[in-house]
């Protein structure tokens, strides 16, 4: 369990807020950049070393689905020179924490390479369980400075390799384009308008046509944590209990009555955006990549929407890391570099949808769907108003709780009409205590707590 | 009285061996059930009643029932089940019944009837929610015989009739066969000579179902009405794949417990209410259906 204690101090987001904040603006126009360029000569990137790495355990806390999971044994691993054992943590666990946690009390590892999200990689230097990269990422020259500095986690140390990075972004079906509020810019909507097209779009078809993936594997509570609350009270935390967050769930409660009604069946909305049950949504990118790829012509990608305090999105940056007590770091060494190619990264966007951190020319093979969902995330990036909501971070454990914190919330006031100030009130407390027992500081887009843990106000 | 004892000795013991052979021959089954039955019950029990510190104490159950989706969860269970076991009874019955007719071809429908057994819930519910979704099967059936201009939301979270028809449709497709097999085994347990002495006397069908049949099948009725309760009380899968977080269900809230929330003591808390809630509904069950000894079959 992570405590506040010193280690914190050095890791914590605000160290350099500013310098992070830019930079992670910054990297992530680099990818974006990369996939509208093209890249050609892919396959000619740098590959690994010619010598068999032998047997590397990679374990993924990311890219769990069956799909995901065959696109990475069969497709992105392959050219590897070595013997990739690719082991996946079941999605919407803890597993990937429990495990390394568990290899590093017993003493002795399996894992040579840890594939997870930035907030992992906070948890696990945290608790000292991660060895340094600095060798093997100066060897890999392709990626940009900005994204390889978050991975030294406010250190002078490199604890994980930047791998690839995603968001979520808005789709809408061409067809409904017609009933977007006059004057309403598609690149610069703000929720307001957003729900002028909902209400529009249910009066000119007779059905509710606007969706969110609200099933219990869908990611509405990112919608809640990182979008809606803090493009209205500027943060995750602080503001949970104030004035504009009750603005901002009488919001979604109205904003609800125009949401299809099968949304609490939905877990990834391009299923929904291909049947036509609905006509505009929010998700992750790499959930609306197929209906982008199979209907490029018909839907169209665009930013998020901009509240009253900002136009608030939560970036994903996944990161390579190698356990302290990995058997083989320097296999684990070789697949970073294979996984830093450029052939391969082009694989991980053209098959998983998540977006390159090298620099280099993709290839023109990209389908012009993942083009139309690159330039969408470019312009989110771009936004002036844009404001960067990290995944928790210093969570662990209870991050799933966290989660739930904002599910319950949707739930008692959207779903069953309880009264907002008495459900902000109980669940500020509920998100209070996760903060007292696991001591974590607040994070962007919150402001600095210190060493404190985060404070509802 | 000497030579009675010399001669009974050898007797008794062999008796006595008969005797003890039954709780050998039983014992492989008592020790599976130990280890894998009652074992892991006595864990979650201790999980249910310790916190995170490993001190007993309620919170587990407390964070349980002041948890937003318990009443929710308890409720629709209930309700779930209200509505499947009966219609799952009478189905089951005239299904049963329909077998044991020895019609021509009653063989195909046993085949016919089996299928769904052999699907899983999950996939079950995969399927009816292909069925049910607003651009469906259904939907698409519907609108092209002109029944209805535009497709109809059957999944609807905000009607929670028309999630339990939903749900309720899909368990009965699934599991209405099991029962029938019970039942069916029961009915051929049935001498014929009964029904036919009834017929001479002048019974009608309707008759020998409700004097001579229901009776006789009593035994049968409470194991498979005692058996489909327990596992009303398990559904989950079918509830998750069909209502998403529409609705929900105790084993689905264990589930999520275990899975999602990563805490183990209030998903046993939940496992606890859902054991005693079996026990509770089997109870009742074996009080109501009860068939004295002597009435009983041979």
């Amino acid at each position: 369990m992570s405590t506040g204690n010193d280690h914190d101090h050095n890791l914590s987001p605000w160290d350099e807020s500013f310098d992070r904040r830019s930079a992670l603006v910054k990297a992530g126009g680099v990818g974006a950049v990369l996939a509208l360029g093209g890249l050609a000569g892919a396959s000619r990137a740098t590959a690994g070393p010619a010598q068999n790495a032998g047997k590397v355990t990679a374990f993924f806390g990311q890219f769990g689905t069956i799909a995901e999971q065959e696109a990475i044994r069969k497709t992105i691993l392959k050219g590897f020179k070595g013997d990739v054992d690719a082991v996946f943590a079941p999605l919407g666990t803890n597993v990937f924490v429990d495990r390394v946690r568990a290899e590093a009390k017993a003493g002795k590892g399996n894992i040579d390479l840890l594939i997870g999200l930035h907030g992992d990689f906070v948890t696990f230097q945290n608790e000292g369980l991660l060895r340094g990269l600095d060798t093997v990422t100066k060897q890999i020259t392709t990626l940009p400075a900005p994204l390889v500095k978050i991975g030294k986690l406010g250190t002078k140390t490199q604890f994980y390799v930047p791998h690839s990075q995603a968001t979520y972004v808005m789709v809408a079906n061409k067809d409904v384009l017609k009933y977007m509020p006059k004057g309403a810019n598609i690149d610069a909507l703000t929720y307001g308008q957003v729900f002028a097209w909902a209400k529009a779009i249910r009066k000119g078809t007779g059905q509710s046509r606007f969706g969110l993936p609200g099933s219990d594997t869908g990611l509405l509570h990112r919608f809640t944590q990182g979008f809606l609350i803090p493009s209205f009270t500027g943060g995750f935390v602080t503001g949970f209990r104030s004035k504009e967050a009750v603005q901002a769930w009488t919001y979604m409660r109205q904003l609800w009555q125009f949401t299809h009604p099968q949304s609490v069946t939905y877990a990834f909305m391009q299923e929904p955006l291909l049947s036509g049950e609905v006509l505009l949504a929010w998700d992750h990118v790499a959930r609306l990549k197929t209906a982008l790829d199979q209907r490029p012509d018909d839907l169209v990608a665009f930013p998020v929407p901009k509240g009253p305090k900002a136009r608030a999105y939560m970036p994903v940056i996944v990161g390579l890391g190698v356990p302290k007590n990995a058997p083989n770091p320097s296999g684990a060494n070789a697949l970073i570099k294979h996984l830093t190619t450029l052939s391969s990264q082009a694989q991980v966007l053209s098959l998983l949808g998540f977006f390159p951190v090298v620099r280099g020319q993709l290839s023109k093979r990209l389908s012009p769907g993942l083009l139309a969902e690159a330039a969408a995330v470019r312009k989110q990036q771009k936004a002036k108003d844009a404001v960067q909501a990290l995944l928790p971070i210093g969570l662990a454990a209870e991050g799933a709780n966290f989660n739930k914190v904002y599910q319950d919330t949707f739930r008692r006031i959207v779903r069953n009409n309880e009264n907002i100030q008495t459900v902000l009130k109980e669940q500020g407390d509920l998100l209070q205590a996760i903060f007292e027992k696991t001591g974590a500081p607040c994070w962007a887009p919150d402001p600095p707590s210190g060493k404190n843990p985060c404070r509802v106000k | 009285m000497t030579s009675i004892a010399e001669e009974t000795a050898p007797v008794t013991r062999r008796k006595r061996r008969w005797e003890v052979l039954p709780y050998w021959l039983i014992l492989p089954t008592v020790v599976y059930l130990g280890l894998f039955f009652v074992w892991p019950m006595i864990q979650s029990f201790g999980l249910a009643l310790r916190d995170e510190t490993g001190g007993w104490s309620f919170s587990a159950f407390r964070t349980m029932v002041d948890d937003a989706a318990f009443g929710e969860a308890m409720s629709f269970t209930f309700l779930l089940i209200l509505v499947i076991v009966p219609i799952q009874f009478v189905l089951a019955f005239g299904m049963a019944l329909l077998l044991n007719a020895k019609l021509r071809g009653a063989g195909i429908f046993l085949y016919i009837f089996l299928l769904p057994l052999a699907i899983s819930d999950l996939a079950a519910g995969i399927a009816w929610s292909a069925i049910f979704t607003e651009r469906g099967y259904l939907n698409t059936i519907l609108e092209g015989v002109g029944v209805i201009d535009q497709p109809h939301i059957f999944l609807d979270p905000t009607s929670r009739t028309q999630q339990v028809m939903a749900v309720a449709t899909a368990e009965i497709w699934r599991s209405t066969t099991f029962m029938m097999v019970i039942l069916f085994a029961g009915l051929q347990a049935i001498p014929r000579d009964y029904v036919e002495a009834a017929e001479v006397f002048g019974a009608g069908f309707l008759q020998r179902v409700r004097h001579v049949i229901m009776p006789m099948l009593k035994p049968s009725i409470q194991v498979a009405i005692l058996l489909r309760l327990i596992f009303a009380f398990e559904v989950f899968a079918v509830v998750i794949a069909l209502t998403g977080s529409g609705a929900t269900v105790l084993a689905a809230e264990a589930y999520k417990w275990q899975a999602t929330n990563q805490n183990e003591h209030v998903a046993a808390a939940y496992s606890v209410v859902i054991l005693g809630l079996s026990l509770a509904a089997a109870a009742v069950v074996l009080v109501v259906l009860r068939t004295p000894r002597e009435r009983r079959l041979r």
